[in-house]
């Protein structure tokens, strides 16, 4: 159960690259007093937060500022929300341009690490020496991804969310069977799924990333995690891996088998449209992040209630290296302090992330969505709620994986993300072949 | 001496209103300042960028042809702007013979056809933003129109099939812009003198005929200022695609300009994404040109001298 013993993969870098008992002038509680750096806590003014928009995550995100707010009348913070694809786009061109709000939400990765390279965000690793507090209480495997050079430069946040492959109790009864145990089992249900007018598997394939949460799967099953590595770390001709093209050409099988619903190369992840495949009954297995169990809880409460939405975790592949406790998605969601904003701004900023972030009230709040936020010693909050089940098997798969992954697109610089994402949709329409996606791919290395 | 007299007097009149532009040039003024501002300079910048590698982010190092290098090597960029080129074309095809028939038929003074037109012109009023998403979501394969209905015609992968794709993405541009090019039409045929069909009834003309050898004629110019438009519109839309398709499936959509998008803000290469603004910058220009000289030399010129 203890989260410290997650390891992940090394191009996460290590928290062990981070000093952590740099903490000389550790004060004993993470109050407003602590933040031992910035000369005194700001007295007035403002400081600007944007966000992802959208349930579950607006809500606590919401409140989070609002009791803030309410705590610290005189030194406010201004929200915005934006939904995931447009803030994508907005949040660089507000950096870029020299507008960016004073808070940056985002993923971590190869995103922080071009923010960084733009001398754009700051650096808090003396901030975490001198705020232990803060640190300690936090999941170590969630500062891989806002760890860049050895350097802390962002504030780890919010829940664990990995990916998990959901499944609809009712209609494996339907067809009498049990769920998939390992690959050749999917292949073999997809065909009984189809014959029975029920589409295997829920996919937003218009949202591409979607699509490649299959591949991060396939990918680590059929080699390890040494193959995606390959790719991170720059090596020439990683893609061409006969692992690579072996796992590429099994999702081609899977979409040549019709294991994905009709038309999903149309449908978008935003919507929620993949979702309500799944708990309208259309469709019997969907893979997803686990915040999709907060999303289908406020769709459709009765069908998450009565036992109907189950999970496991990504099944082993025949033959394959890689570990089945394995798992991939985000460590965390991260917020990183503007290098523009005013020291004004920058002192509510850390005072937001020393009292107000994962603040056992917040903490609650995701709990109550069904997520699991990256804070030890919560298992009693966890066992407590109604969603106990499903939020166990969360901390169980982050806390028990033997590698948890970052999301590709996450882990990429944006350059990158954007050629995998478009070769990983082309992938997906059959439009090219596993050889041709190598080629493509391989020619993207290292930038 | 008498030969002179023709010239001299030309040369009064020619000097006569060269005073009068002088005088009125003034009146252009806010026009250029606001052309050099938004149209000129980032123009310039844009050229000046796709000689430089630039994240978007950080500093912006110059680079040479690398970013033209990149892209006129890419075979992307001619999926692309075979892609533009088939939405173009398709999407005249389908407009014009419609906005004709549509703007001959809302020239008529009778009050139903008024009214029609009111509701005619609703599509115009609405945000290309809001028309995508909402064609989206009737589109939906599984949650959409055709689906809720149980009607089978209407569901298709209408948005997930190459060629389906393109299609529905005609449609829709069609569907927003032929009101805008009807409304063109209705006042080209507005201003065709009534003699014109007097004169054709008296020598026994049916009304196929005077549509053909009067109206389509005399709204030659109509055609190639409507023509300019859908061409130059259709070689920069990008809203409506970006929301309905974002170019997809796959790349069967992404047209020039998402194309442009997707490299500058997607993947942070400015330069490349800046080099390809400046190939549809040359291409709007030569198809502009184009289709000026195809209406003859001066598109401004009266077709009713001698009517």
């Amino acid at each position: 159960m203890d989260p410290r013993t997650t390891s992940r993969r090394t191009f996460l870098g290590l928290a062990a690259g981070v000093p952590l008992a740099a903490g000389l002038a550790a004060c004993g509680s993470s109050g407003p007093s602590s933040s031992g750096g910035a000369s005194g806590a700001a007295k007035s003014g403002s400081a600007s937060y944007w966000f992802l928009n959208g349930p579950p995550g607006e809500a606590v995100r919401t409140a989070t500022v609002e009791r803030f707010n309410k705590a610290n009348p005189s030194t406010p913070i201004k929200a915005t929300t934006f939904q995931n694809d447009a803030y994508k786009t907005k949040i660089k061109t507000a950096i870029g341009s020299g507008q960016a709000p004073t808070i940056i939400w985002g993923w971590g990765g190869g995103g922080l690490r071009s923010y960084v390279k733009a001398g754009q965000v700051d650096d808090l690793t003396d901030w975490f020496a001198q705020n232990t507090a803060v640190k300690d209480r936090l999941f170590p495997s969630s500062f891989g991804a806002a760890t860049i050079d050895g350097k802390i430069y962002a504030m780890p946040a919010e829940t664990v969310q990995p990916i998990v492959l959901f499944y609809n109790q009712k209609k494996f009864e339907e067809i009498g069977a049990e769920p998939p145990k390992s690959w050749g089992e999917i292949m073999s249900l997809v065909p009984r799924f189809n014959a029975k007018g029920i589409a295997p598997f829920a996919l937003a394939g218009a949202s591409r990333w979607t699509n490649m949460m299959w591949l991060e799967f396939l990918f680590d099953r059929t080699g390890g995690p040494e193959v995606f590595e390959a790719v991170f770390n720059g090596e020439k001709d990683a893609w061409s891996n006969p692992v690579a093209i072996s796992a590429l050409t099994k999702a081609q099988d899977l979409v040549k088998a019709k294991g994905f619903i009709k038309g999903f190369s149309s449908i978008t992840a935003d919507s929620n449209a993949d979702q309500a495949l799944l708990y309208t009954g259309k469709t019997a297995m969907m893979l997803h992040g686990s915040w999709s169990y907060g999303i289908q809880l406020a769709a459709a409460k009765k069908f998450v209630t009565s036992g109907e939405l189950c999970y496991m975790n990504f099944p082993p592949v025949e033959g394959g290296k890689g570990d089945p406790s394995d798992t991939v998605g985000n460590p965390g969601q991260y917020l990183s302090i503007s290098s523009k904003a005013t020291p004004e701004q920058k002192d509510i900023a850390k005072k937001f992330f020393s009292t107000a972030v994962l603040s056992d009230a917040e903490n609650k709040e995701w709990v109550a969505t069904g997520g699991v936020p990256i804070v030890t010693g919560t298992e009693s909050l966890l066992a407590a709620s109604p969603d106990a089940n499903f939020l166990k098997f969360i901390y169980d798969t982050s806390s028990k994986a033997k590698v948890f992954a970052q999301s590709w697109d996450q882990a990429l610089s944006p350059t990158a993300a954007e050629a995998l994402l478009d070769n990983i949709s082309k992938l997906f329409t059959l439009s090219i072949n596993p050889q041709q996606f190598a080629t493509n791919m391989n020619a993207v290395i290292g930038t | 001496m008498t030969t002179l007299v023709p010239p001299a007097t030309s040369r009064a009149h020619a000097a006569g209103r060269g005073h009068r532009q002088r005088s009125l040039a003034w009146l252009a003024l806010p026009a250029l300042l606001f052309f050099i501002a938004f149209g000129v300079v980032p123009l310039v910048g844009v050229l000046v960028l796709s000689f430089t590698q630039w994240d978007g982010i950080g500093a912006i190092h110059p680079a040479g042809f690398d970013s033209w290098h990149t892209v006129l090597t890419d075979p992307g960029l001619l999926h692309a702007l075979w892609v533009t080129f088939l939405i173009m074309a398709l999407s005249w095809l389908v407009q014009t013979p419609m906005s004709i028939l549509i703007g001959v038929f809302l020239a008529g003074n009778q009050r139903y056809r008024a009214v029609l037109a009111v509701f005619w012109f609703i599509p115009l009023l609405l945000s290309s933003a809001a028309i995508a998403i909402t064609y989206k979501a009737l589109l939906d394969p599984n949650f959409g129109l055709g689906a809720g209905l149980k009607i089978g015609f209407l569901t298709q992968d209408w948005l997930g099939q190459p060629k389906l794709a393109v299609g529905v993405v005609v449609f829709v541009v069609s569907w927003q812009f032929i009101p805008f090019h009807s409304l063109i039409y209705q006042g080209g045929v507005q201003q065709i003198p009534i003699s014109l069909y007097e004169a054709a009834q008296l020598d026994g003309a049916g009304r196929i005929r005077q549509f053909f050898s009067i109206t389509l004629p005399q709204l030659k110019y109509t055609i190639i200022t409507s023509s300019t438009l859908m061409v130059i519109g259709s070689l920069t839309s990008f809203d409506l695609i970006f929301i309905l398709t974002a170019g997809g499936p796959a790349d069967a959509t992404r047209v020039l300009a998402l194309d442009m998008y997707k490299r500058g803000f997607q993947a942070n290469l400015m330069g490349p994404a800046s080099a390809i603004a400046v190939i549809l910058v040359l291409i709007g220009l030569a198809l502009a040109l184009l289709l000026q000289r195809l209406g003859g030399r001066d598109a401004n010129a009266s077709q009713m001298e001698g009517a």
